[in-house]
């Protein structure tokens, strides 16, 4: 029995997993929002050098029968996106000149 | 120095026939201005309110709150699949006939038949109301004669218009024109995989338009967007379209293709690369197949997108690499708006694709946040009323155009209601 939410070979990932599976982009983008840009580069320089090898994982499963610890690689992809604005162009969590403006995704595909 | 060549006028505003001057703003902080606007734009153009995806059954609805005509429409397919529109109330005694939970939000779902909260009036699918709790007890009654109140709807190519007129001075293809029809063909259907976005500004919804009307902000307010190898000659040499039409009072501006991808490293962001992803689109096209010729009417050999402007409050943006956006303006006052966007591709076909998709998303509300709070700023000064004018250069040409015409409307139909003196 374990609680491990990614496929074993990502299993020094799983402390960012527990974070940063989150299944819709709203949800992942307050979490960016939310977190120091320190946490954002942490995220991103552990999890940036593997991601050929999280593509070509989850690349094994059709999109429409994703096993759980698949999604949940999936969902932290998803949240790597998420935060690569603020590290490779901004420098911080928030675009900047931004204030209060938001653009809310209502719909998006699922998984 | 002109990297595209202009039409023989010298200028694409002289070519249009369209003044040189500068503009006045008043139209965008004159709470007089947007109530006549509502009247002479709003509730007489051809209004997109959504596509039939959102509409994938027989019995399925959205309702549709359009604030600047003080209104809630509801769109459905009745049993017979045809897609009808209807004002949002009830015939008794006036309430909002489908909703949830709070009045004023949109609602969709999938029913048989209308029935109100209130009394239990029930309406079928095509409008005719079929049962009156307690009949009996009304004077002269006849239920043929209190039918759901219609809307002008029709559907062009997927796209669900409706109009708020009595009578619309045009049908939707004489209103759409030529250059519109000119992309009919376009595999829309094929773009299942659906993006939906919100966002309240504080602007006028012509500012907003404006800003995603003309390009030559993006090298300025995007830059940071792109490594600097990328930002600083970009912006040392500002943006010019390759072409521009004005086809009644539709618009379309087209832009040239710069390809990050093709140049050197350094020229994009590590994670584009990774992803083979950009706001461009998928570094390798999707194989849409072949597309009407009129998606690219200036007939450009490399483009990157080509953004029609609908005539008021809609875009059309075409991506060359296989996908397309579209934007809604609603005005909700004279300085407020809700903005909507919806992305679509061709479904994912695999999880790197979708990985993918969710960075040219994430790309699409890194740039659209930024253009929404500089509205607002602009909004802020304008009201200030210190200065009364735009002066628009020629890639400011579809904002000039788009100006021109709320205010010929407004004139127009000030004068046909008799409010100005001859």
């Amino acid at each position: 029995m374990s609680d491990a939410l990614l496929p074993g070979q990502f299993a020094d990932l799983e402390t960012f997993a527990q974070e940063w599976c989150l299944a819709t982009e709203t949800e992942r983008y307050a979490k960016r929002l939310d977190s120091s840009i320190g946490e954002l580069q942490a995220f991103y320089d552990a999890f940036f050098p593997r991601i050929e090898e999280a593509l070509a994982y989850c690349d094994q499963y059709p999109l429409d029968a994703l096993p759980e610890d698949v999604l949940n690689l999936m969902y932290l992809l998803y949240s790597l996106v998420a935060v690569s604005y603020s590290v490779e162009a901004w420098h911080q969590g928030r675009i900047p000149d931004t204030g209060a403006s938001a653009i809310t995704c209502v719909v998006e595909p699922v998984p | 120095m002109a990297r595209w060549p202009k039409p023989p006028e010298g200028s694409w505003t002289e070519h249009f026939k369209l003044s040189t001057a500068p503009v006045p703003h008043e139209d965008s902080i004159s709470p007089e201005f947007y109530e006549l606007e509502a009247e002479a734009v709003f509730k007489r153009a051809w209004l997109n309110v959504g596509r039939v995806d959102q509409l994938p059954r027989n019995g399925s609805y959205f309702t549709k709150e359009i604030e600047v005509a003080k209104t809630s429409v509801v769109i459905v397919r009745d049993m017979g699949g045809e897609v009808r529109a209807f004002y949002n109330i009830c015939r008794h005694r006036g309430n909002k006939l489908v909703w949830n939970d709070f009045p004023k939000e949109e609602t969709s779902g999938v029913c048989r038949q209308f029935t109100c909260k209130y009394h239990g009036w029930r309406y079928s699918l095509d409008g005719a109301l079929t049962y009156v709790q307690q009949e009996g007890e009304f004077f002269d009654f006849d239920k043929d004669d209190y039918g759901l109140v219609p809307v002008h709807c029709d559907v062009w190519e997927g796209f669900i218009f409706i109009n708020l007129a009595q009578e619309p001075e045009q049908s939707l293809t004489e209103f759409l024109g030529p250059m519109i029809l000119g992309f009919e063909g376009y595999p829309f259907d094929k773009m299942t995989e659906r993006w939906f976005y919100r966002s309240e500004i504080k602007s006028n919804w012509k500012l907003f338009s404006d800003n995603t009307a003309e390009f030559y902000h993006a090298p300025v307010l995007h830059a940071g967007q792109m490594p600097p190898a990328f930002a600083a000659p970009n912006r040392e040499a500002g943006f010019e379209a390759p072409y521009y039409q004005i086809d009644g009072p539709h618009r379309l501006a087209a832009t040239g293709g710069i390809r990050p991808w093709e140049m050197p490293e350094g020229m994009f962001k590590p994670m584009e690369k990774a992803l083979q992803a950009s706001l461009w689109g998928p570094w390798e096209p999707y194989d849409i197949g072949e597309v009407p010729a009129g998606v690219n009417p200036g007939g450009l050999e490399r483009w990157g997108n080509q953004s029609y402007q609908l005539w008021p409050n809609m875009v059309i943006l075409f991506w060359s690499q296989g996908f397309y956006f579209v934007y809604n303006y609603w005005p909700t006052s004279y300085n407020t708006m809700k903005y909507e966007a919806t992305l679509y591709f061709p479904p994912a076909r695999s999880p790197r694709d979708r990985v993918a998709h969710e960075m040219i998303a994430m790309a699409y509300k890194e740039y659209g946040i930024q253009d929404v709070n500089t509205c607002e700023a602009s909004q802020q000064m304008l009201e200030a009323r210190i200065v009364s004018e735009f002066p628009f250069n020629d890639q400011e040409i579809l904002p000039r155009h788009l100006h021109m015409l709320c205010v010929d409307a407004v004139n127009d139909y000030k004068l046909e209601k008799g409010l100005v003196n001859q």
